[in-house]
């Protein structure tokens, strides 16, 4: 039988990101997928970030993963949504040609020493003692390893719908993973059912594209990943079409027929991602919605309609399409549908994302009840990160909420569980001003290197950078008038007072450009100068976090346990003990995010835990 | 990063023989010496004058104890304030402490510190908890019983339209690429400054209503003059009871004396102060006129039985001419009341006129009123609110109403990001 150190079932965004990481790390991987070919698919939209989605791509980034580069390989719009407010609430979005993303993915997994490609099912886990100790494949071989990472996506009991139509799998033309997925209810997993949808592709030849608006691709040349290569392909535009009272009136007559209606699908679908059947259902008063028509690739004429996911019969999705003014000559290519899946509800996962019942094994990605290839991707670095930690024995740095929107949703997962597929947003994060996509490795890849999973080529990088930053923190020590400033062609306001040049870049009029002849000789990099501003222009909301955060990681510090008994512990409701139990916080700081739980409470848990301790 | 020195009354409720203010943290021996004006040998008792760190006035002259770390309750740098008990006394020295940049304590955050610095053993902990359980169920129970649940009523409406605002600045942040939202201007919503400013007004209502404190501890009335006016007499007759020592020897009344009553079912604490005198006292005494000072000045209302005009000036004081059968005395000529303890003259209207008074600084029946932390709180969610008015970067001002939601949670019990999540997508058509 083969030997690895971790097994990552799944070859989508998580699996790509877990068995990369694990192997940067040192250990021996196999990522066993379907379809080696498939690996890297994007399976819905072709771009990659977005709001909150954005922060999650640069946070993968900063511990060396693989989706931001490859998104660069592979991107021919970008777009910097927000661009005009404050620069934690600008999310990177690219569009790729899905076909070039996926190359670059393939590439990075071929380049990775230590990382081995098997293609076949997973039928089964195998178990040793309680634990996860490797994989049974549909050919019957087995692959033993000391941890395994499921990142299966919506394979698990994966079932489509489309009108009257049902189809088994996970994709379209891909078949589903169902004796696993019967592995895991005889486990007595908590599972449950979440439903998702897609849109149907159009041929853009056949567009009228000249009656539509036009999107370019943004002219400044942000990258996703610092390490990005520029602008490698040409850029193309999007459109955007608009629904109208027509398309709702069709979409209103084929409702009987659409098994979100019929009483087919019952699993919660997304609410900030709805069927344009639910968009016409919940706000019947709206005269239309909008569709970005986004190209999938540069020699490929599909083109991907963000915005009218569905899962109404074909004849009903093309009368649809074509009652939208540009799109009356429109050919459906692929019909959308919407699809049903297992997952896992997250709460009887650790923050490392392992399963508490069985050690060993670690769950990442749709699987565990988020949506798209961002949260997954996330998902599987953390889940790398740690499977690789266990193997290897080696500790993993603390990410919490302050310094990570990937721990955020986690956090979130574990605790709360979820009702709908969960995405990221950056409402979620309590601490956005501190969390921006720009600093994504100022904030994460100390930690990335502590965990040792950065190659030499961003490990220079990051030298480089942080050598800069130092010899620039050293410079705005320096001290000056408002009149110098002035001067040197900034108009501040002449108090008289003088000022360290560091205070002074809490000024809005004051830049590090215009700081230049303080700085010496040699041009700073323009985004290392953004987010050293825009540190300074949030030093006082920053400031005013601290006690809060004081307190978080105070309490981070106090673990409860897996066996933690609530209900022993004097002081708490018959609700707050029924709460925790179905949570189970691992530590007291956690404890405090469960809905319900008061001051009072935690210090009564805090007690109960140091007397335990004791 | 720093930790905050905390402080609180640790003592039971307030007014009492004496209360004891426990502070802890990093700048304990700080805030010791800039009261007390110098720091006492370690864990060995002092008398000191506590002066306020602005303008020097005493506050208190009391036991005082200097208790470094790391050997002692809490594990950090401890000092104990032994105040004499009256309600004014502490909440001037406590305000003195908030001057300093000292915070007032969580529940349970001396035992929070005890135990991360191990200061506290099994048996104690085991006792603590006990504590903190009776603490959660009387919360609950004082809150339940809070004029029918009109505050937690009043919090629920702002919660919702403060969430209705965070939900219309989120969807501009987070949506701002989708048709239904408003698209990618850097502006806040229409109207949204109006609607944060009828917020703070709202809240300001009720931060101006009388406090739940008055009505919980007494309306506060001192009696103040200078020796033998008659204080102890009109003391007594007030209170109808002995509880005050009489004499005709100057200077009796070497102690404030606090005695709560209820007049007309409304709750009073009067108090008999030391004669205001000068000259020739011992130096028990002399503490005890302070303190009348002290007292006199942070009352609800001040009784003056001395010579006219010569006693503290304001609404709060009246003019009494006691001892009105007493042919000896001046008369005054413009009293407010005229009242003989000794013959009932008078006191009778007094006694109205004092329900009367204390009525309306007192919560109406049926209505609400905060205590100090449902106080703090609203009053932190305003100023949150305030500057969310001034805000011009919707990201700025969505942190401030975070804030404001944080202080609202605090009052309620968590309301998470969820609950603002489900106002937004109750409200907007969102995703593509």
């Amino acid at each position: 039988m083969q030997q690895f150190d971790v097994i990552v079932v799944g070859g989508g965004h998580a699996g790509v990101e877990a068995a990369a990481v694990a192997a940067r790390m040192g250990a021996r991987i196999a990522l066993v997928s379907f379809d080696p070919a498939m690996i890297g698919a994007m399976s819905c939209n072709p771009a990659i970030g977005g709001l909150g989605k954005g922060h999650l791509v640069r946070e993968v980034d900063a511990f060396d993963g693989i989706m931001a580069r490859a998104a660069d390989a592979g991107a021919i719009h970008y777009r910097m949504l927000n661009r005009s407010k404050g620069s934690a609430v600008q999310g990177p979005r690219i569009q790729a040609d899905r076909r070039r993303f996926r190359a670059a993915v393939q590439a990075a997994i071929a380049a990775q020493d230590g990382l081995t490609v098997i293609g076949g099912e997973v039928v089964a886990l195998q178990m040793e003692g309680g634990r996860a100790a490797g994989v049974e494949l549909a050919n019957g071989t087995c692959l033993g390893a000391s941890a395994v990472v499921l990142c299966t996506g919506t394979f698990l009991g994966g079932r489509l719908y489309r009108g009257e139509e049902r189809m088994e799998g996970g994709r379209i033309g891909e078949a589903a993973a169902h004796r696993l997925a019967q592995q895991l209810r005889d486990a007595a997993l908590p599972m449950a059912r979440l439903k998702t949808g897609t849109p149907p592709r159009l041929d853009g030849r056949t567009i009228d594209w000249g009656r539509l608006p036009e999107q370019p691709s943004d002219p400044e040349p942000w990258t996703m990943s610092p390490l990005g290569k520029g602008r490698v392909l040409p850029q193309v535009f999007c459109g955007i079409a608009r629904t109208n009272q027509r398309t709702h009136e069709i979409i209103r007559g084929g409702l009987d027929r659409s098994p979100l209606f019929t009483g087919a699908i019952e699993a919660q679908g997304p609410r900030y991602c709805p069927s344009i059947e639910d968009k016409i259902h919940r706000f019947g008063d709206r005269d239309g919605h909008q569709i970005f028509l986004e190209p999938e690739g540069l020699d490929d004429h599909t083109v991907y309609p963000n915005g009218v996911s569905t899962s109404l019969p074909t004849d009903v999705q093309i009368a649809m399409m074509r009652s939208v003014e540009g799109l009356e000559q429109v050919e459906v290519t692929v019909p959308g549908y919407a699809v049903e899946y297992d997952h896992i509800d997250p709460r009887a996962l650790r923050s490392s994302l392992e399963v508490k019942a069985i050690p060993g094994l670690f769950f990442a990605g749709q699987l565990n009840g988020t949506t798209g290839y961002e949260e997954a991707a996330a998902q599987g670095l953390v889940a790398g990160l740690h499977a690789a930690g266990q193997v290897l024995g080696r500790e993993i740095p603390l990410l919490d909420r302050a310094n990570s929107y990937m721990a955020v949703m986690i956090d979130d997962l574990t605790l709360h569980g979820v009702s709908e597929p969960y995405r990221m947003l950056t409402a979620r994060a309590e601490y956005r001003l501190r969390l921006r996509a720009n600093n994504a490795g100022s904030r994460l890849t100390p930690l990335a290197l502590a965990a040792g999973c950065v190659g030499p080529e961003r490990r220079e990088w990051f030298a480089r950078r942080e050598a800069e930053r130092a010899r620039i923190d050293e410079a705005l020590t320096q001290t000056a008038t408002p009149n110098e400033l002035t001067q040197a062609g900034m108009a501040v306001r002449a108090d008289g007072a003088r000022r360290s040049l560091g205070e002074w870049l809490r000024f809005p009029e004051v830049t590090l450009a215009g700081l230049s002849p303080w700085l010496g000789e040699g041009a700073i990099d323009p985004l290392l100068a953004e987010e050293m501003e825009e540190d300074a222009a949030y030093a006082p909301y920053l400031a005013r976090q601290e006690a809060e955060l004081r307190d978080l990681r105070a309490s981070e510090l106090v673990a409860l346990g897996d066996d933690f008994p609530f209900a022993d512990v004097p002081g708490l409701s018959r609700e707050m003990v029924e709460r925790l139990a179905q949570a189970r916080p691992e530590t007291l700081a956690a404890a405090g995010r469960v809905p319900g739980i008061t001051p009072a409470a935690l210090a009564s848990l805090l007690v109960h835990a140091r007397r335990r301790a004791a | 990063m720093t930790i905050d020195t905390i402080f609180a009354l640790s003592s039971g409720q307030l007014p009492a023989a004496i209360g004891v203010m426990r502070i802890s943290g990093p700048q304990a021996g700080l805030a010791l010496e800039r009261l007390a004006g110098r720091l006492p040998s370690p864990r060995r008792a002092g008398v000191a004058a506590l002066r306020h760190p602005d303008h020097g006035e005493v506050l208190d002259r009391t036991l005082v104890l200097w208790l470094p770390g790391p050997h002692n309750a809490t594990g950090e740098d401890c000092a104990e304030l032994h105040l004499h008990g009256g309600r004014a006394v502490a909440a001037a020295v406590e305000e003195a402490l908030l001057a300093l940049g000292l915070r007032r304590a969580e529940p349970g955050e001396f035992t929070r510190r005890a135990f991360a610095n191990g200061r506290i053993d099994l048996a104690e902990a085991e006792g603590l908890a006990d504590l903190l359980e009776a603490e959660t169920e009387l919360q609950r129970r004082s809150a339940q019983a809070m004029a029918g649940g009109a505050l937690s009523r009043a919090v629920e409406s702002w919660l919702q339209t403060l969430l209705g605002l965070s939900a219309r600045l989120e969807a501009s942040l987070d949506f701002a690429d989708e048709g239904d939202v408003d698209d990618g201007e850097a502006t806040l919503p229409v109207g949204f400054g109006e609607a944060c400013t009828r917020l703070v007004d709202d809240l300001g209502e009720w931060l101006s209503r009388p406090r739940a404190e008055p009505l919980r501890e007494g309306y506060r009335v001192v009696l103040a003059g200078p020796p033998n006016a008659g204080k102890s007499t009109l003391f007594n007759a007030l209170v109808e009871s002995e509880a005050a020592i009489i004499s005709a020897e100057p200077g009796t009344t070497r102690d404030v004396l606090v005695q709560g009553v209820a007049l007309a079912g409304v709750p009073f604490s009067f108090v008999d102060t030391a004669g205001l005198r000068e000259e020739g006292v011992g130096a028990v005494e002399a503490i005890g006129i302070a303190r009348a000072r002290a007292e006199a000045e942070r009352a609800d209302l001040v009784l003056w039985l001395g010579p006219e005009g010569e006693g503290p000036q304001g609404p709060h004081v009246w003019e009494i001419a006691a001892q009105c059968d007493r042919e000896d005395q001046a008369a005054k000529i413009a009293p407010m009341f005229r009242v003989s303890a000794r013959t009932g003259e008078g006191l009778g209207t007094l006694r109205e006129a004092l329900v009367e008074r204390a009525r309306s600084a007192m919560p109406a029946p049926g209505q609400a009123a905060l205590n100090r932390r449902q106080h703090d709180l609203l009053d932190q969610a305003q100023a949150a609110l305030r500057s969310a008015c001034l805000e011009r970067d919707p990201l700025l001002a969505a942190e401030c109403l975070r804030l404001a939601r944080q202080a609202f949670d605090a009052l309620t019990g968590r309301a998470d990001t969820e609950a603002m999540l489900d106002a937004l997508f109750g409200r907007f058509c969102i995703g593509k």
